[in-house]
């Protein structure tokens, strides 16, 4: 999931144009856009009197009477090929608009109920001895991101380990078939299943009932292992062999041209496919409950003790709200606003890296 | 890139996630709060208790600050499994009394310490019939009524048996949409003991966890369905009376009267039920639901917690003691009534139940 | 790259090398293995959980139905709500990706496609809030006018739910889930549609849409069906956004409005497992193993799709 490549050589990528095709005549062109404008500005006055605004219609509307105006126009000065492509030009446009509303719905829901509690108590007070009003979620802020972290820590370097041998040395090997075949099955493991498979792992261990932060890694990295692999498999394999043969030729050991030439030509693209997957994982509820446990103090060790992350949090703040409940759920919210705000860091920080040190090579 | 940079990344990757897990500390103050109780339990085990649960460990840490409580709300099922198996889960909260083989497990986990296994009731919770019908104001419904609604018998808000119950109401000619739990919950037992006893003519499932009837609204938790009712209009369910917020809620017909959900109707109704005893400590009661005494709301949850009289280690002894006498202490049914909304146990039925939790550690 | 300056600078003899060789790619090999041993781990784990309620009687099992009875109506369920997702899913993904790739002006590429991408890492606790504070009470409307409208079609027969807690509205809040993964997959590649193919059809005189037509969408078409399966799959095993918004009481049908729909493997997992004892739990852990080979038979079919696409791409290359 890179940055988009644009294709260079031509340049009809402003939205409405299209500077190719024979026609008779040729619109100006601010005309789509002007019209565009205009339909939006109709649909907002019908929807207006008949008091029925909202994001959804007003999309649909401006679509559909721009689509037609536009298309008609073309139609009539330029020639029918034209006013198609035209058209589609419009709907891809719309159904671009389209998708992006749930996205700018889900945000502002977010924002809007999260906002309440998203303060500085929310952020240095933990749920210890908290009934009712107030209390924070720094005990889950810590517990996600030291679990997170822990999981990330284990499935990174072992998955970007296997991805290594999957690309350089496996190619054709039964082992590397099983691989992948086994990292495909690996993705469709319900997350509840990791939960238990862990639980049951460290129970073996350290007698029923164990609640560790660790277990909680633990299961996280079973969900995680596989997209690392897939990610920095396809980082690995567009790292171009002139550059493997180039270090070869000059008697470079194998493994010294990985870790010195192939790596740093796909670390870019690895970290981004890492902060997606922890990305990914941060969020998971059901596996932590069954091996982190429930918590409302703040503790940092994962290898003594319970502890709770922002998921769980919120989840349980939303199922068994206590009274007032208002109370109760807008912390649920805050701490969903706290999680976008982590995912969007990661997100944001696995791109700047990207920017800063991506290596062009495609 | 050079190889400097590249060990730059990967350091600065590593202490990310490794410094972040180095800082592990705890954040209770380990001083002052007037007692020398200290040290961890845990507990698991309905979520139904979960919000009173908090409520007691908030209280009763503030009083103990060594002392740390931790409460899964895996659900009653689970915390029966992890009592029985032992190992860190200390006591168990379940809406269901242990019964069969999983009394001989509870038995046997306790004898291993040389306890025996203790079993009393914590929490009563009255569970009301919330409904969302703007233009009626105090629904009234006899059980036969109640009863028909949730078998899908009556489909219409205007049905001639419904209007019985309700001479003076307004009754809309609006499809009756009945939610239910779609998780197993103890919620759902009561309800559905109720209706088999109080109607077993209309009603003719067996009392059980899961919902029987087909093609209802389900919705999750308490709060789905809270929220499930308060979404549509013409919708009926049933609910912890203290999560029903601004939905109307419905009177019940007992013997002559109809009678909507209270504190003190469910405390009689709880002092009313049938004490059992499967061994010296183990209560478990079997509720009146046919009571014809007005005063006395039969459709209640009552939910226990289990613990054990011994523990291979006396300080857990203690603190499992404390915690216990605290919860059906005045002060701590007070405590679960202002944060989950539950109806308080009567004094008669705390001094009854004290020489228990007395036994613990003795 | 500074690593080719020649041998000399390593300054390393045979053997060294071959050990360095040795350990690295041993550590490479381990790796595998070790991935390989967890997943033995979890199959053999899911194995012994699962066998005890194939030998169980059916009073046993959860409902007293036979195993049969009881997975059908999730597997159904779940296969529904994933495809739903699908159809609504791709047709909007194939515009995202175009016009991102070929249609908007370059400076707003890049950060759209960033937006997209954000789609795809919001957890699915927050989808399921809001599918069900904000979606859910939204489509209530929408529901009522399908059942009136085209409520002879199987799909919108009615009696339309007044809650919203529809499978109709799972599939939609899916579908806002997959789609970030197809049209990221589909991007990459419409980008890297040929290049001179595309400038040999607008040069020929072709409108942008018809040089779209005639050399992307084919050029992409396989990327967008392993896209899609990837998509599939994350819908399959989705949980708590199904769990939260679904009114699962339901069984096989295809009313895609009402109340009473069939719940998916993943929902049913995780809303029935916490009060579950016994014989159930293994009942539960069997229908997971259910989910596991569909998830599989997706990937399965997305991986021989994907392989065949690059087999062809390769034929083209060499042909070219």
């Amino acid at each position: 999931m890179s940055g988009t490549t644009a294709p260079v050589g031509f340049d009809s990528r402003d939205v409405f144009g299209g500077e190719s095709g024979i026609g008779r005549g040729r619109l100006p062109d601010w005309v789509p856009y002007a019209l565009a404008g205009a339909s939006l500005a109709i649909t907002f006055l019908i929807l207006t009197l008949l008091d029925q605004v909202s994001a959804v219609r007003l999309v649909i509307g401006t679509a559909l009477i721009s689509g037609i105006s536009i298309y008609a126009v073309s139609r009539a000065v330029e020639s029918p090929r034209q006013a198609k492509d035209r058209l589609v030009t419009v709907s891809i446009a719309s159904a671009f608009v389209f998708a992006v509303l749930p996205l700018a719905s889900l945000l502002w829901t977010v924002v809007d109920r999260g906002m309440a509690r998203f303060d500085t108590t929310f952020f240095t007070e933990s749920a210890r001895n908290v009934v009712g009003e107030g209390g924070g979620a720094a005990h889950a802020i810590w517990g996600t991101l030291v679990i997170t972290g822990l999981a990330a820590a284990i499935s990174v370097p072992i998955g970007i380990m296997a991805a290594i041998y999957l690309v350089e040395y496996g190619k054709g090997k039964r082992l590397a078939r099983y691989l992948t075949f086994f990292v495909d099955v690996m993705t469709g493991i319900p997350s509840i299943v990791a939960g238990l498979f862990a639980y049951a792992v460290f129970a073996l261990i350290f007698g029923p009932g164990i609640r560790l932060g660790v277990m909680g890694s633990v299961a996280l990295t079973v969900l995680m292992i596989p997209i690392v692999i897939r990610s920095a498999e396809e980082m690995l394999k567009i790292v171009p062999d002139h550059l493997r043969e180039a270090s070869y030729a000059l008697g470079t050991p194998k493994w010294r041209t990985i870790v010195k030439v192939v790596l740093p030509t796909a670390l870019a693209g690895m970290i981004t496919g890492v902060m997606l997957a922890v990305a990914r994982i941060i969020g998971e509820t059901a596996p932590l409950l069954v091996t982190a446990g429930v918590i409302d103090s703040t503790n940092m060790n994962p290898f003594s003790g319970r502890m709770e992350t922002l998921p769980v949090y919120a989840y349980f703040e939303y199922k068994t709200p206590g009274i007032p409940q208002d109370a109760s759920y807008d912390r649920a919210w805050a701490a969903a606003l706290t999680l976008i705000v982590i995912v969007l860091l990661l997100n944001l920080i696995a791109r700047l890296f990207y920017r800063r040190f991506g290596t062009e090579i495609r | 890139m050079n190889s400097r940079k590249f060990f730059a990344i990967g350091a600065s990757t590593a202490l990310l996630a490794f410094g972040v897990a180095a800082c592990g500390s705890d954040d209770s103050d380990s001083t002052s709060g007037g007692s020398d109780l200290s040290g961890d339990i845990a507990g698991a085990g309905s979520s139904a208790q979960d919000a009173a649960q908090q409520a007691w460990i908030a209280g009763f840490q503030t009083d103990n600050s060594g002392v740390n409580i931790a409460y899964d709300p895996v659900g009653s099922g689970g915390g029966r499994e992890a009592f029985i198996a032992g190992g860190k889960t200390d006591y168990a909260g379940t809406d269901s009394p242990f019964a069969d083989e999983e009394l001989t497990g509870a038995e046997d986990r306790c004898k291993k310490s040389g306890g025996e296994f203790v079993q009393i009731p914590v929490y009563i919770s009255p569970i009301a019939v919330v409904y969302n019908l703007p233009e009626v104001e105090n629904l009234q419904l006899s059980p036969d009524t109640l009863a028909g609604i949730f078998a899908q018998d009556i489909t219409k808000w205007n049905d001639e048996k419904i209007a019985a119950d309700n001479p003076d109401a307004d009754l809309p000619d609006t499809d009756i949409t009945p939610v239910n739990r779609s998780d197993d919950s103890g919620t759902t037992a009561n309800f559905t003991d109720y209706l088999s006893a109080t109607a077993p003519d209309v009603w003719t499932y067996p009392p059980d966890d899961a919902w029987p009837v087909k093609g209802g609204e389900a919705a999750e938790g308490t709060s789905g369905v809270v929220e499930a009712v308060g979404a549509g209009e013409g919708t009926i369910g049933y609910a912890d009376e203290s999560q029903a917020g601004d939905l109307g809620i419905a009177s019940i017909k007992i013997g002559d009267e109809y009678v909507a959900p209270s504190a003190e109707g469910s405390t009689a109704a709880a002092d009313e039920a049938k004490e059992n005893k499967d061994g010296e400590y183990v209560y478990s009661f079997d509720i009146d639901r046919t009571t014809t005494n007005p005063d006395a709301y039969p459709l209640i949850l009552i939910s226990s917690a289990a613990a054990c009289t011994a523990y291979d280690d006396s300080a857990t002894a203690d603190i499992v003691k404390g915690y216990l006498t605290y919860v059906i202490s005045a002060d701590g049914q007070q405590a679960a009534a202002d944060n989950a909304g539950s109806a308080p146990i009567s004094s008669d039925l705390q001094k009854q139940l004290q020489p228990a939790i007395d036994a613990i550690g003795s | 790259m500074e690593a080719a300056t020649g041998p000399s600078v390593w300054g390393l003899r045979g053997g060294e090398r071959r050990l360095g060789d040795r350990l690295f790619s041993g550590a490479a090999i381990a790796s595998g293995i070790a991935i390989l041993t967890v997943l033995a781990g979890v199959a053999i784990f899911l194995l012994i959980q699962a066998v005890p309620a194939l030998s169980a009687s059916t009073d046993e099992l959860a409902e007293g139905k036979g195993l049969v009875e009881y997975i059908a109506p999730l597997a159904f369920g779940t296969v529904l709500a994933a495809t739903l997702a699908v159809i609504i899913a791709v047709p909007l993904a194939v515009a995202v990706a175009l016009f991102i790739s070929h249609i908007a002006p370059r400076a707003l590429a890049q950060p759209l496609g960033y937006i997209v991408d954000l789609l795809a890492a919001i957890p699915s606790i927050v989808y399921g809030l809001w599918g069900i504070f904000v979606l859910g009470p939204a489509a209530v409307g929408v529901m009522k006018w399908l059942e009136d409208n085209l409520g002879f079609l199987p799909f919108f027969q009615g009696p339309a739910s007044v809650t919203g807690r529809t499978m109709f509205v799972v599939g939609i809040v899916l579908a806002v889930m997959i789609l970030p993964i197809i049209s990221a997959v589909a991007r990459e590649v419409f980008s890297q549609a040929p290049r001179r193919q595309q400038e040999g059809a607008l040069a020929l005189g072709a409108t942008r849409w018809e040089m779209i037509k005639m050399t992307v969408l084919p050029f992409g078409r396989s990327a967008v069906i392993s896209g899609s399966m990837l998509g599939l799959g994350r819908a399959l095993g989705e949980t708590m956004a199904v769990v939260i918004i679904l009114s699962g009481s339901g069984g096989i049908t295809f009313n895609l409005i009402g109340s009473g729909n069939p719940p998916t493997i993943a929902s049913n997992i995780a809303s029935k497992f916490p009060e579950s004892s016994g014989i159930e739990v293994n009942e539960l852990i069997l229908s997971g193993l259910v989910l596991f080979a569909i998830t599989l038979l997706v990937n399965m079919g997305a991986r021989s799709i994907i392989s065949r696409s690059e087999r062809h791409a390769a034929e083209g290359k060499k042909r070219a």
